[in-house]
């Protein structure tokens, strides 16, 4: 069913010191496609999200096997250039972080650590990825205010903007409306909508309706294993398991 | 209706609390009367350019301003860039295992190895087994290992404070580790690194025991020429105008005079750190 794999995990285990966290993860995904994982507290959605920008490596008792392949590469292969895959790979976490500098000092980091120094060509991928993020119209007066002047939502915004400036191919979001109120949600899902046609997004998310606006396609986690994966449509309306059922229905959770 | 038992045991609370504040500030207030009672009348413009004359009961501290200042800034020189390495390397780099606790607690045990320790090892390394003879440098040296737990304990604390999220964002942008590192947590965990640098260097100024076998004279005509000079220096001075002179009662006021001297300079430090803190603070909220 799926076309154009551009992530696929083969037999993925991942393990926090003893304990598993993820047991026999098989996924493919698509794409330009926004793929949904939802599942209750502990589950393993945002350890799995973490390892395929390998962010897990910097926990220390970190073990995983298996395979990940990105773009056909295999990312658990320990030749693999980490600097190069996060910068693939992009990453919105949780809680906003924008940096203590101005919001163009924040866009401009990712550039200037790849050493972009052209200040033309930084100038343009601001104004780009603020427009890509949907904030370019609130800012684009006070480029160099501090990050910390703007809200929540806005600063969620300008950490994606911030992702997308390296211009990645795959964007990785865990949990990025969490903290924010309805509008400023509303915002970022109708940005997600938008960003899918340029990049491959993958949504961890706690909120299942969002699961279902957002994502092209869902994937269930429980207890560390990859119960169901399907179409967002398939998965919310004839569920393949009783208890993916049990969960999208909001019976726990 | 109030619990009348609690109401007493609160009040006792805060009258045992506020005694103890009263007390701390009653002893600072008592050491600074006394001290500018019996120091004020030997200050003069006189006292701090010149040096001392008439077997050091006439004249100033100069030469010893002078030595503490210098002493001081090879401390600074040796224990800055070495606690700070020291710490970034245990706090970003180093594993969380026993050895690096150990190592931890070591040092931690460190600050508290009382100076004359750190002053007769200063003699073996640095005096003798390294021959830089007694001067500024050894001096110095030994005042910058007795600094260094406190420089390296402040400057892991401040690392410490630096949230996770900077870090992770960084590398989720490709940053390299160093990289991280250095644009994105160094610059917020400095002025926390200087401020407790400069509270430990503020310590080394009026230490005693760590120079008095390493490099500090009892009176010199001269100011140290090198780094490989003895010099003279403000806390040794007070000693010895305090209980070392031929005639303590004559010297009686230069001794205080030096003890200004030496609070007004460590207080001088301390207040550069706080505005140091200040201004860096200020910088990281734009």
């Amino acid at each position: 069913m799926i076309k154009d794999i551009v992530i696929e995990a083969k037999d993925f285990n991942f393990y926090y010191g003893d304990v598993r966290a993820l047991t026999d993860v098989n996924i493919k995904i698509e794409k330009n496609s926004v793929t949904g994982i939802i599942g209750p507290s502990g589950c393993g959605k945002s350890t799995f999200l973490r390892s395929l920008n390998l962010m897990n490596n910097l926990i220390l008792c970190a073990k995983y096997e298996g395979q990940i392949f990105i773009e056909g590469e295999d990312i658990l292969h320990k030749d693999i250039d980490v600097v190069e895959l996060r910068r693939k790979v992009g990453m919105v976490f949780q809680k906003s972080n924008p940096f203590p500098k101005t919001i163009f000092e924040n866009v401009a980091y990712g550039l200037r650590i790849n050493g972009i120094k052209d200040k033309d060509l930084i100038n343009q991928r601001i104004e780009e990825s603020l427009k890509g993020a949907a904030l370019w119209d609130e800012v684009k007066d006070r480029l160099h205010a501090s990050a910390f002047d703007l809200s929540g939502g806005q600063q969620q915004r300008l950490c994606i903007a911030r992702a997308l400036a390296v211009e990645p191919d795959i964007l990785l979001m865990d949990e990025p409306a969490s903290a924010l109120d309805p509008t400023a949600t509303l915002k970022i899902e109708e940005l997600i909508q938008v960003l899918k046609s340029k990049y491959t997004i993958i949504i961890v998310t706690h909120n299942m309706q969002q699961a279902a606006r957002v994502s092209d396609y869902t994937a269930f986690f429980m207890m560390g294993k990859l119960i169901e994966y399907s179409k967002t449509n398939l998965m919310f309306t004839n569920p393949e398991h009783k208890i993916t059922e049990d969960y999208v229905t909001g019976r726990f959770g | 209706m109030k619990n009348k038992f609690n109401v007493i045991t609160e009040k006792l609370g805060f009258a045992v609390l506020t005694a103890c504040l009263l007390v701390v500030v009653l002893i600072i207030v008592i050491i600074f009367t006394n001290i500018i009672i019996n120091g004020h009348s030997a200050i003069s413009l006189d006292f701090i350019i010149k040096a001392p004359t008439d077997g050091m009961t006439k004249g100033g501290i100069m030469p010893a301003i002078v030595g503490t200042f210098l002493v001081t800034v090879i401390t600074a020189i040796f224990s800055i860039p070495l606690g700070m390495g020291c710490a970034i390397y245990l706090n970003e780099y180093a594993k969380q295992n026993l050895f690096t606790k150990l190592v931890r607690i070591s040092i931690r045990n460190l600050a508290g190895v009382p100076s004359i320790v750190y002053g007769l090892f200063g003699v073996i390394l640095f005096v003798q087994f390294l021959h830089l003879g007694t001067s500024v440098l050894a001096a110095g040296l030994t005042l910058s290992l007795m600094t260094l737990p406190l420089t390296i304990t402040a400057s892991e604390e401040a690392l410490k404070n630096i949230p996770m999220s900077f870090r992770e964002g960084s590398l989720a942008l490709g940053a390299t580790k160093w990289q991280a590192i250095r644009t994105n947590v160094l610059p917020y965990a400095v002025p926390g690194m200087l401020t407790g640098t400069i509270l430990g260097l503020s310590r080394a100024a009026g230490e005693t025991a760590p120079i008095l076998f390493t490099g500090v004279a009892f009176y010199l005509p001269y100011l140290p020429k090198g780094v490989l000079d003895q010099f003279m220096a403000l806390p040794y001075h007070l000693y010895i105008m305090a209980t070392q002179h031929h005639d303590i009662t004559l010297v009686k006021p230069i001794a205080y005079g030096t003890a200004m001297v030496l609070i007004g300079l460590v207080f001088i430090m301390n207040l550069g750190a706080i505005i140091l803190r200040y201004r860096l603070r200020k910088n990281r909220k734009e």
